[in-house]
């Protein structure tokens, strides 16, 4: 029991970090339906980032963090105005495409400008380890870190999503563009900001992660950024509390399937729930079905 | 009957394809060809049958799959266990990777094709990667070391031959009346529906056939190389076949041809810079995307027809012509878009044509 | 025995009740017009005849046999043929091309002698052809035959539509708002066609049309909903002067005045 216990605290830092990619997977598909693949890509580059801000610049962590949700943004805002905004009424698939060609360019133009061996994250941090349950349960103060962070993050996002005239234009936007459009929302801008937020927030990942591993690398987006997008799907993609959800729920249950014989597998029990999901519920868990028009 | 079969187009055709197998028989035997530039023209033909195979999904049916290197895993890995664990003859080897795939094709298709657009490309790319998890961690298959020693049997007549046989193929396919049905169901499922096509069956069909020769392709890949392991199927490499069909154009075959061969040689050429070639591929999916998303070739196939229509362009200044002349006739009248002319209704009840 | 009968048959999306109770009798050779505002249902009425949605009550009996839980190609091959009120031609296509394509369930060549080009292949490839080329020639489409369809313009891809449907060799054609779009002088020289080929192809035909004048003119018998629910039916003249359909449109009119 405890054991089991153990393995979901152990998926909560993991979570963590799925569910802050997840959010800005969730809130790009939901604004412009675009599966965008670059976004594991941003998360590194938010990493690299903060690891020069440190190791470089002598800057401490917290500023380095702000400095790299920064880059990640403008990175982020960047590609949807070269790349995507010109393909806005083209075929999905055309977008699709191209996001993918953007994730070879982030990721390869990585190995090409930042090397491609992995780099050692400085961790200015003295975690502590934390026993409860007479011992058999370890908590980590990073692990709690870790999730407040993301907590704080997500909270901070709840609100700008429902309570500021940015966050009310996004989500008219992601119901109806065009009808957003007609009432005087500034689509292209509303769009750029739905970039920069998920942009940012993949970015707090990408540091959170060189703090969990201690090591980045110019693929470390590869893998991440498809588990959340699985994530995305599983809590119901275009929906913020799914992408959260959706997250930890991933997180935990490949520490659980981490924790059995089939180990191993646990990429492949990822993948099996996406499309499990997929055919059975193609709305996640919280999303709404839609249905094509005849 | 006979003579349907000997037409000067297909006679043109086979002469061709006779005298560029003697070609390249001749160049390898004879040593002329040096071993880095035949692992070039083996790597080749194996692109073209797994881009022509996947334009087949991707374009002309419109099922967007990123799972294609899983299809080539499935052959490789069948083709390469039943030479070097069961001692089969290759031909046997590849009809086996050829049915395996079959059999995956349909695993994997019955279940996704009901999905559409970017669900279906991520529902393809997850079974790639549940395939590629599953292969890493059995012993039977070597694990993450994959299978090592693989006998060299994939020679060039393997090659050439199951090349154009895939290549035409997929061209008889797509140009027939089954193949409008393919065509049907990307412009428009519901109205394919309506018309009477099976939409599933031929999605599935179409997509079987695409994991078929990509198993083929990965037979062939298997015993050119040696060696295969569980990461050279990435979805990485479904990518790479991605851009091959999209430099091409998705929906024509002469475009998967021509772009596979010409990026093979270009990733030859920077085999030093494998991430300055991948930056490449990026830049050619965004550009193409955003100023030419029909690739290269759009949806043009080379014919003798079209060789006959840039003949008399180039030397006699005439447009193409033919059956397209009406074209202009009804560009000509955009105003009165409804209706132009209804034929006359005579009294017996049959429209007639004016 | 009627061609085609339902019985209380209606569909509800989430709770949204589209339609309702509708019992519809056609005889065969009937031209039959489908009216009514807009969203009365008329268009779901075509989506479950032709197996588009599955009905969540009541039952289609067409020819003898249940339909219902058959997908649109089943039906299709049963001999339903429809038209899209929004055109939904292969856009990428030849205009013989989206022909063929519904001449392929029962006419096209095995998939191996398609692989292989066998003998059987041409023989089968030319008399699909000749069909297509038959049926756009009684269209009036056979000047335009290579052309793609999506260059038509827009009456004559309206004309495609039928002739697609008519390919499938249908005992019973719905053709939904086929004259959308055309001037009274067009829609008139449409309905000429329709009655035309109905003749010619011993058809049954059901007609959706939102102009109610259309309909008058060539329809035996008309049926009208609103609001997803069937609130007359009887010959043109009838249906004229029935109060609740003038009242329905009206409402319409009313609405759309005030909005």
């Amino acid at each position: 029991m405890t054991a089991i216990l153990q393995q979901i605290v152990n998926g909560l830092s993991l979570g963590s970090i799925y569910a802050l990619i997840a959010l800005g997977y969730t809130m790009v598909y939901g604004i412009i339906k675009l599966i965008n693949f670059a976004h594991g890509d941003i998360y590194m580059v938010g990493a690299y980032v903060a690891f020069f801000a440190v190791t470089l610049l002598s800057m401490n962590l917290g500023v380095a963090l702000l400095l790299a949700m920064l880059a990640a943004a403008l990175t982020g805002v960047l590609i949807e105005r070269i790349a995507y905004r010109p393909l806005r009424n083209a075929p999905r698939i055309a977008a699709l495409i191209t996001a993918i060609g953007v994730s070879f360019i982030l990721e390869n133009g990585g190995i090409l400008v930042l090397k491609p061996d992995p780099r050692a994250f400085p961790d200015p941090i003295r975690w502590r380890q934390i026993r409860l349950m007479g011992g058999s349960l370890v908590l980590s103060t990073q692990d709690l870190f870790i999730v407040g962070v993301t907590v704080a993050m997500m909270l901070l996002l709840v609100y700008f999503v429902q309570r500021t005239r940015t966050g009310r234009a996004m989500r008219a936007v992601a119901y109806d563009m065009q009808a957003a459009a007609l009432m005087g929302v500034d689509v292209n801008r509303t769009i750029a900001v739905t970039f920069a937020v998920g942009s940012a927030l993949a970015a707090v990942a990408g540091v959170l992660v060189g703090l969990y591993y201690n090591r980045i690398d110019p693929l470390m987006g590869l893998v991440p950024g498809l588990k959340a997008f699985i994530a995305a799907v599983l809590g119901g993609i275009g929906s913020i509390p799914g992408a959260m959800l959706g997250g930890y729920l991933l997180g935990v249950i490949e520490a659980l399937v981490g924790g059995t014989q089939f180990s191993l597998f646990r990429d492949a029990v990822s993948f099996a729930l996406l499309i499990l999901i997929l055919l059975v519920r193609p709305a996640g868990l919280l999303g709404r079905n839609v249905r094509e028009k005849v | 009957m006979v003579r349907r079969y000997l037409r000067a187009g297909n006679l043109a055709v086979c002469a061709l394809l006779v005298a560029t197998f003697l070609a390249g028989q001749v160049a390898i035997a004879s040593g002329w060809l040096n071993p880095y530039y035949q692992v070039q023209l083996f790597s080749m033909g194996i692109n073209v049958i797994l881009a022509v195979s996947l334009n087949l999904i991707n374009g002309f049916t419109g099922q967007f799959s990123l799972g294609h290197a899983g299809f080539m895993a499935v052959g490789a890995y069948t083709a390469a266990v039943a030479t070097t664990r069961w001692g089969l003859p290759f031909a046997a080897a590849v009809l086996l990777a050829a049915a395996a795939s079959a059999v995956m094709g349909l695993l994997v298709g019955v279940p996704t094709l009901r999905l559409r657009g970017d669900y279906l490309a991520i529902a393809t790319l997850g079974f790639g990667e549940i395939l590629r998890s599953i292969l890493y961690n059995v012993d039977y298959v070597g694990g993450a070391t994959g299978l090592l020693g693989i006998p060299r049997l994939t020679t060039w007549p393997w090659l050439f031959a199951l090349t154009v046989v895939t290549v035409l193929a997929v061209k008889n396919l797509v140009n027939s009346t089954r193949g409008l049905a393919l065509k049907a169901v990307r412009d428009d499922e519901i109205a394919a529906e309506d018309a009477g096509v099976d939409t599933t069956r031929t999605k599935v069909l179409a997509f079987v056939l695409g994991a078929v020769f990509a198993g083929i392709g990965g037979a062939l890949y298997a015993h050119y190389f040696f060696v295969i392991q569980p990461t050279t199927f990435s979805f990485l490499k479904s990518f790479e076949i991605l851009v091959y069909v999209v430099l091409g154009g998705l929906g024509s075959i002469t475009g998967s041809v021509v772009s596979a061969t010409a990026l093979t040689l270009l990733s030859a050429a920077l085999q030093q810079l494998a991430a300055l070639r991948m930056v490449l591929y990026g830049l050619v999916l965004v550009l193409l995307m955003i100023f030419r998303t029909g690739g290269l070739f759009g949806t043009w196939e080379l014919s003798f027809e079209a060789i006959g229509q840039a003949w008399a362009w180039l030397f006699h200044r005439r447009p193409p012509a033919g059956d397209r002349a009406p074209l202009t006739a009804a560009a000509s009248s955009p105003g009165s878009a409804t209706l132009p002319d209804l034929p006359e209704v005579t009294r017996d009840g049959a429209p007639q044509d004016r | 025995m009627a061609l085609l009968k339902t019985v209380d048959l209606g569909v509800a999306f989430g709770g949204l009740k589209a339609l309702s109770g509708l019992d519809l009798e056609l005889e065969a050779g009937e031209l039959v017009g489908l009216i009514g505002p807009n969203g009365a249902g008329k268009t779901t009425v075509f989506n479950l005849l032709t197996g588009e949605f599955a009905p969540s009550q009541g039952e289609i009996l067409f020819d003898g046999r249940r339909l219902g839980h058959l997908k649109p190609h089943q039906v299709n091959r049963l001999g339903i043929a429809r038209t899209f009120q929004n055109i939904r031609l292969f856009r990428g296509l030849t205009v013989v091309e989206n022909v063929e394509v519904a001449l392929h369930a029962r006419m096209a060549p095995g998939f191996l002698a398609t692989l292989f080009r066998l003998p059987a292949w041409y023989e089968r490839e030319a008399a699909v052809e000749a069909r297509a080329l038959e049926l756009l020639e009684l269209m009036g489409l056979r000047p335009y035959a290579r052309q793609l369809a999506r260059n038509l313009p827009y009456g004559l891809q309206r004309r495609l539509e039928i002739a697609r449907a008519l390919a499938s060799r249908p005992k019973l054609l719905l053709l939904d708002e086929p004259a959308a779009g055309m001037n009274p002088q067009e829609s008139r020289a449409l309905m000429e066609l329709i009655r035309a080929i109905r003749e010619r192809f011993q058809l049954t035909i059901l007609l959706i049309e939102h102009d109610m004048s259309v309909v008058m003119g060539v329809c035996e018998r008309i049926v009208v909903l609103d609001h997803g629910v069937e609130i007359a039916r009887g010959t043109p003249e009838e249906i004229r002067r029935n109060p609740r359909v003038i009242e329905a449109y009206l409402g319409e009119e009313a609405s759309a005045d005030a909005s």
